[in-house]
């Protein structure tokens, strides 16, 4: 997640020169065997033949990604024709993220700007009230949207109750559910980036705009909007991203029909039923989706600073 | 020049703030509302009652959620621990050793976790441990955990490093002291706030994280997530509100606790 402006830093002395090494010994031989190593293995396995036991033949195939793409018959006699049930999982993911995205920034860019107007020593605790939830448990948070969504549970509950609705609004198990249990996810994702950019934003631009007359609304939509962008951008990435590959949301509050990128990569490995070379190679086209929006992301920002 | 309203403020967007607030919390207080429900149903009040806190501890499954819960706890004290470690002393490389060729390569190793999802981390994870014929089990877990641990215990530490000017250490090597005493008597006890912070993130990622724990776990072995998820899926049950509650609470107050560590200025401290 566009971690390079949180770790990143310019250099502040030199006194430590001739320990480097040493230092970054322990980063390096830990992030390198437990990171970067399994994710070549990864694209080593997605290229190797399928065990039907679970685990791989060492032996070089494309099946996996021909299974991925290509519709080849019951028999794979068949001339291919394009395969269109994962690339409908990967679009329907896009789709699911998409929707938690646009929903996250609906209600998190006011809320950042409201914050970020704010008198300067009340900011930090609504800060900090924005982001508690994001340190709890994903599990339980999620668990927690299914036991208030569901059909006899207490939002349905209170609106029958009020008599604004006469039977259960059915939420659990819909694409709406996981687009709710997406955007409830992520949602502190959005706030902060945006916040952090209102922040900085100078509003003597506002006022400027003001007062040659530009009305309130197009003062936010023409001048507010466009000096955030970078802010907001991000705030979408970062939802959009750990929305795209997620598991628990489609898995506890979605059903059959709301199947994402996520459950498919996990039913790979799953006992002996799994076919770990396709789902490795998932995980793969999963990556590489990623690394190519985080790309365009850093290569987008770097211009706006440029 | 006056104006009939303040360009700071837009009409509606304190109560969408508001809403969002409400949406993030209320689906917690439901739950630990209803954790407190004395009825085997989840859906019906009935009064206030302790039992499913005495269900968790002493209940048919209060073995298997204890365990549950040593694993998760000496899991994740011991990868925040070795994490936090870690990530001190790459921080100190990355800040405070000049510029040198590796530098940038090294902070995208660091940022690296955090940019796979983790559902990509988790199944190259698994591979690797297959691949390399290395046995399923709580080592796993805590390999994995160290991993993705290091980038949320460097950014603290990392903040705070910048925050604290390189001149308290020269001052102290213009007095004789060496590079290592330097370190450890001036950089580190002015690091302790962000070393501490970085500690509790990279312990309440560890004691949340479900999906990577989820693939690499062997057989029989859990950690709290793992046995939750086990349990919702045969459906919500109150004493897993409980333990959600519980669970919930540790978090708040140790994040609160890290706000309040880490919010202390550099500047402040003289």
């Amino acid at each position: 997640m566009a971690g390079g402006g949180a770790t990143g830093g310019s250099v502040q002395s030199e006194t430590y020169r001739e320990a480097r090494t040493l230092l970054l010994l322990p980063a390096w031989v830990t992030l390198g065997l437990l990171t970067l190593a399994p994710l070549m293995i990864m694209l080593i396995y997605s290229f190797l033949t399928k065990e039907f036991r679970g685990g791989v033949i060492w032996e070089f195939s494309l099946e996996a990604y021909d299974q991925f793409f290509f519709d080849r018959g019951l028999f794979g006699d068949e001339p291919p024709k394009i395969e269109w049930t994962y690339i409908g999982i990967f679009w329907r993911s896009i789709w699911q993220a998409g929707a938690a995205t646009i929903l996250s920034l609906l209600i998190g860019f006011p809320t950042a700007y409201f914050i970020a107007t704010r008198p300067e020593r009340q900011r930090a605790l609504w800060v900090f009230l924005v982001t508690i939830p994001y340190w709890v448990n994903l599990l339980i948070r999620t668990v927690s949207m299914k036991f208030l969504l569901r059909d006899e549970g207490p939002l349905n509950d209170g609106l029958m109750s009020i008599g604004l609705i006469s039977e259960p609004l059915g939420i659990v198990n819909t694409n709406l559910a996981v687009q709710l249990g997406l955007f409830y996810s992520y949602l502190p994702f959005m706030v902060l980036p945006i916040y952090a950019a209102v922040e900085r934003y100078n509003f003597a631009l506002s006022e400027a705009a003001s007062d040659l007359y530009a009305p309130r609304w197009a003062v936010l939509r023409r001048i507010v909007i466009p000096s955030v962008k970078p802010g907001i951008i991000a705030g979408c990435i970062l939802v959009f991203v750990p929305s795209l590959g997620s598991f628990l949301a489609p898995d506890l509050l979605g059903g059959a029909k709301t199947f994402m990128i996520g459950s498919l990569i996990e039913e790979q490995f799953k006992g002996n039923a799994g076919n770990w070379p396709f789902g490795a190679a998932a995980s793969m086209i999963l990556l590489t989706m990623v690394l190519i929006l985080l790309m365009v992301f850093a290569r987008q920002s770097r211009k706006e600073e440029a | 020049m006056a104006k009939p309203y303040d360009l700071r403020r837009y009409p509606g967007f304190f109560a969408i703030t508001l809403l969002c607030l409400v949406i993030l919390y209320a689906p917690l207080v439901v739950v630990a509302v209803y954790s407190f429900n004395d009825s085997p149903s989840i859906t019906i009040w009935e009064g206030f009652s302790l039992r499913w806190y005495v269900d968790v501890f002493t209940g048919p499954e209060s073995g298997k959620f204890k365990d549950a819960a040593w694993n998760s706890f000496i899991i994740a004290i011991t990868a925040a621990t070795t994490a936090t470690i870690i990530a001190t002393l790459a921080a100190t490389a990355v800040l405070r050793a000049g510029k040198f060729r590796l530098r940038t390569v090294s902070i995208g190793l660091i940022s690296l976790p955090l940019m796979v999802p983790e559902i990509v981390t988790a199944v190259a994870t698994l591979i690797f441990f297959n691949a390399i014929a290395f046995e399923r089990g709580v080592m796993t877990i805590l390999l994995a955990h160290i991993a993705f641990c290091i980038p949320f215990a460097y950014m603290p530490i990392s903040a705070r490093m910048q925050g604290i000017e390189a001149t308290y250490e020269q001052a102290a090597m213009d007095l004789y002291a060496t590079k290592r005493q330097a370190f450890r008597r001036i950089l580190l006890p002015l690091m302790m706030p962000g070393i501490v912070s970085g500690f509790i993130l990279a312990f309440i990622i560890s004691l949340d994280d479900f999906i990577i724990t989820n693939f690499v776990k062997g057989a029989g072995v859990e950690t709290l997530p793992t046995a939750i998820f086990g349990a919702v899926k045969q459906g919500i049950k109150p004493n897993i509100m409980a333990i959600s509650t519980l669970l919930l609470a540790v978090s708040i107050v140790m994040v609160a606790l890290s706000w309040f560590i880490g919010r202390r200025d550099p500047a402040e401290e003289r």
